[in-house]
């Protein structure tokens, strides 16, 4: 009686969920950089990211180049050293990040929209984009960070297993490549070799600024100008070469003194662009993607009580970026739990969910699109990625609707196409694992 | 050229928006409830509170909160194992739990529509849960998963939970959150039966909802589900005062990793703990901890980690809102090609320099500033909001503690912070725990040999 009631509560309440996003102004600056703008006007803040093509897909020959030169920005401009930039935002509360991935490097800055603090953050942020100065002895220091790092990488198991992965993922293409390099490529980096990187790739023309905060559309508008008003014109970066599908599966062992072994299987996904973006994206999170009531949640945690935590996503990236499915298990059982994991998606590929099954995904979905735009930082992000990738102004808009159109036969049909459970990469990093096979 | 001369501005910007919209209530069984207005989206975030985590426990039985909480997913008397997540799921919701020493709390984020969701279910499984021994024979399996893969196999984490264990000897803060591994795999049915019916009751639980909704309609919602409810006797709770230290603790943990680690702890007090006429000590410590470690300008950053080149990466924390006596921690990576004594030696320099030097009205002013503009971006997260409330609530304090933050911090001078490092950062109640790397060769680990003994 109980349930019964929920299932008829929810169907009398689903029309009235629909809450538009928030509204995306966009414009490009005088040179060239493309802004995506929402007035957020309750808090007295404002949070602003500059997002540049700029990733480790553009490490060419020297992996860790991106993330080295993205790490290097506050660390020294022609007028400030390191500490005069850490102060500058600390002193009035301002909070500056960078980050860098396969694709994009971000920076992005939270400060308070009080006219004093606001203006120091916004210089402090100005000069650290467009006056990098890349110093010797910031740099050394850095690069002893960036090789600790690697090593902390080698006393992690699912570390180990995630670069593994991409190496014989991507073979040649530039998505092979870790951010964080390797050892000998981060050694041989040299300042100039930064400032040749950012010279290339630090310009208007490869950014995105997003804003999001309590400032009106001009003001906004002088932000964005301001902020690239250093930075040189410049060109877009070079379209990515396209990611050449596996021929036939791959078993990687590697012994790793652990209680748990890390299973990372996987294969090429889907880009940005894709058209089987929304079948693929709802069937995924019927199979893998909805945490606790997934099917391989459902089949590897409920039912057989092997891991802590399972799951597979598509990363869409700029060209395609991997289907992945991950978990730990105790050593003894990674052979069972690696045949459940995949049992469970050639039956998912074979017979697609139930219409049960995508009825309570789509309630969830897109039941839940209000908690995913619901603070000034999440709207950050959906921008970043919207102007980034180049989505539609819309995008937020009409997620619901295209996450409503999907069928059954939707999803079945783009798994069969484009998911093969007969050519995986399967990674494997544990302790007894090697002598089991 | 770069700095504030004074806070008037951050005064100015106060009023108006720490001013936040909350209402509290307590049901006739006990219950109570506090909503906290944010009508910025049409979301709620709904959690519940419960007065019980692993500093409730004692040996034999350490981690049962946190495998009950796993349970309560597991079914009612009206629900089947795992529906709870998939009914929530359904109404477009995310929920998770989580466990603390001093707490276990549950939360729903969902459209504001569907709070009753929320409610209807919590009340449920508040009183009627079933614990299945089958359910709970997998699900040990699970939270063991769980442990292998947070501590056994995380170098870090397996030296934290040692140093926990050498630092406090009669406080139940020695044993960590999910449990020892032996402890994990003989929890029986009965055990966590006798746990739930001793602290699932509505006058030991805080709900705490946050989000655009009216307090009033929330209140009814409340009485509706929450207040038919009976309540329970809830034991008192034994002090369980952790012995005085008489001389400094060190331990090294011997773990297959790459990099050694520091970590060292001081016994402190926290606003729960701290003598009435010593109030302000906490706060002072805060604000020790963020001359420390108050993000990139501060002493650790500038000093040990861009001048001296000492660490490759250090924090410093304190203990403001425990329920029992805690420990401010330092922790960190020695730089390529130092060691951790080279470490301790430079975290002992700058603790010598607190303890000799005022704390310049510069640094002061920085950690201020920063403290007011983390209260401003705070209010971002709904989420934020309403576990500040649930924690203080739940560790026996006023919510009201967390507004007047800002207010205690902005009130410690110089000379507080010289005159807590002076009292509080002494040897005799220390505790330094090292890791030391064994080689990653993909030899047999230690800790598999430990294990087989217990399955």
């Amino acid at each position: 009686m109980f349930a019964r009631f929920f299932v008829f509560f929810f169907t009398l309440l689903s029309a009235g969920l629909s809450w538009a996003g928030p509204e995306i102004q966009h414009w490009t600056t005088d040179n060239k950089a493309r802004v995506y703008f929402v007035p957020a006007p309750e808090l007295p803040m404002v949070d602003i990211s500059v997002v540049f093509d700029a990733g480790a897909a553009r490490d060419a020959e020297q992996p860790g180049k991106a993330k080295m030169t993205a790490a290097m920005l506050d660390e020294g401009t022609d007028s400030m050293n390191a500490d005069d930039i850490a102060s500058a935002f600390a002193n009035v509360g301002a909070k500056f990040g960078a980050s860098s991935e396969r694709d994009m490097a971000v920076f992005s800055l939270r400060t308070l929209t009080e006219k004093q603090a606001f203006e120091q953050a916004i210089d402090t942020y100005t000069k650290v984009l467009s006056k990098p100065a890349f110093p010797q002895s910031a740099f050394d220091r850095i690069q002893q960070t960036l090789l600790t790092g690697l090593q902390a990488e080698n006393q992690s198991p699912q570390a180990i297993a995630t670069r593994s992965f991409y190496e014989n993922l991507y073979d040649q293409h530039p998505y092979s490549v870790m951010p964080a390099g390797n050892a000998d490529s981060v050694q041989q980096l040299t300042p100039a070799d930064l400032q040749a990187f950012y010279d290339r790739y630090y310009v208007s023309s490869n950014a995105v600024v997003v804003i999001v905060g309590a400032l009106d559309r001009k003001q906004a508008e002088a932000v964005a100008s301001r902020l690239t008003s250093g930075l040189a014109t410049g060109k877009p970066a070079e379209t990515l070469p396209e990611v050449k599908p596996m021929q036939q599966s791959q078993l990687i062992n590697k012994s790793f003194p652990s209680t748990q072994t890390t299973i990372v299987m996987g294969q090429t996904g889907i880009s940005r662009d894709d058209p089987d973006y929304f079948p693929l994206y709802v069937g995924n999170h019927i199979l893998g993607g909805s945490g606790l009531v997934s099917q391989l949640s459902d089949e590897l945690r409920e039912k057989r009580g092997l891991t802590y935590g399972v799951y597979s996503y598509f990363k869409p990236m700029q060209q395609k970026g991997p289907y992945q499915f991950a978990l730990q298990t105790r050593n003894e059982k990674a052979q069972e739990a690696l045949t459940v994991l995949k049992n469970t998606l050639k039956k998912f590929i074979e017979t697609g969910p139930t219409e049960a099954e995508l009825t309570a995904a789509k309630q969830n979905i897109t039941g839940g699109f209000a908690l995913r735009v619901d603070s000034n930082s999440k709207i950050a992000d959906y921008l970043a990625m919207i102007g980034f990738y180049d989505l539609p102004l819309d995008y937020l808009d009409s997620f619901n609707d295209k996450v409503e159109a999907v069928t059954v036969a939707d999803i079945k049909q783009a798994f069969e196409r484009r998911v093969n459970a007969e050519t995986m990469l399967t990674v494997l990093v544990g302790g007894e694992t090697t002598e089991t096979e | 050229m770069l700095k504030l001369k004074n806070l008037a501005w951050l005064a100015l910007l106060l009023p108006g928006i720490v001013q936040a919209q909350v209402s509290e209530f307590e049901l006739d069984n006990g219950l109570k409830l506090i909503v906290k207005e944010d009508h910025r989206a049409p979301v709620v975030v709904s959690q519940i509170w419960y007065k019980v985590g692993s500093s409730y426990e004692y040996n034999g039985i350490t981690g049962i909160s946190h495998v009950l909480e796993h349970m309560m997913f597991k079914g009612t008397e009206n629900l089947e194992p795992n529906e709870f997540s998939q009914i929530i799921a359904r109404n477009g919701g995310e929920q998770n739990a989580f466990t603390g020493r001093d707490y276990t709390a549950y939360f729903q984020k969902l459209h504001k529509d569907r709070l009753e969701v929320s409610f209807k279910h919590e009340a449920d499984r508040m009183r009627n849960l079933i614990i299945e021994p089958a359910e709970l024979l997998k699900e040990r399996d699970v939270v063991a998963e769980e442990r292998r893969m947070r501590t056994e196999d995380n170098p870090q984490s397996l030296l934290r939970e040692h140093f926990n264990a050498a630092a406090f000897m009669s406080s139940p803060y020695d044993h960590p959150i999910i449990g020892w591994m032996s402890d994990i795999q003989h929890y029986e049915a009965d055990d966590l039966r006798e746990w739930y019916q001793m602290w699932y009751a509505p006058n030991n639980a805080t709900v705490v909802v946050a989000g655009d909704v009216e307090p009033k309609a929330v209140l009814e919602l409340a009485k509706q589900y929450f207040g038919p409810l009976k309540p329970e006797i809830i034991a008192e709770l034994k002090p369980r005062v952790e012995v005085a230290q008489r001389g400094i603790r060190e331990i090294k943990v011997k773990a297959p990793a790459e990099l050694p680690y520091l970590m060292m702890g001081w016994k402190v007090p926290g606003v729960t703990t701290v003598a009435e006429k010593n109030s302000w000590e906490p706060y002072a410590l805060e604000v020790l901890a963020g001359i420390l470690d108050g993000g990139n300008s501060a002493r650790f950053a500038k000093e040990l980690v861009r001048e001296q080149q000492v660490a490759t990466s250090i924090g410093a924390g304190n203990s403001l809102f425990s329920r029992l006596k805690d420990l401010f921690l330092v922790a960190g990576t020695p730089a390529n090609g130092k060691t951790v004594d080279d470490l301790e030696v430079a975290v002992r320099e700058q603790l010598e320099r607190l303890k000799q030097t005022p704390v310049s009205s510069e640094e002061l002013d920085r950690v201020k500033a920063q403290v007011v503009a983390e209260t401003v971006y705070e209010k971002d997260s709904v989420f934020y909001q309403a576990m500040q409330i649930g924690m203080l609530e739940t560790i026996g304090l006023d919510w009201m503690v967390g507004e007047q933050y800002v207010d205690n911090i902005k009130a410690v001078t110089a000379e507080q912070v010289q005159a807590v490092a002076n009292k509080y950062f002494v040897d005799d109640s220390l505790t330094i725990a090292e890791l030391v790397p064994l080689p990653l060769d993909g030899s047999r680990p230690v800790s598999n040999a430990g294990d087989a003994h217990v399955r």
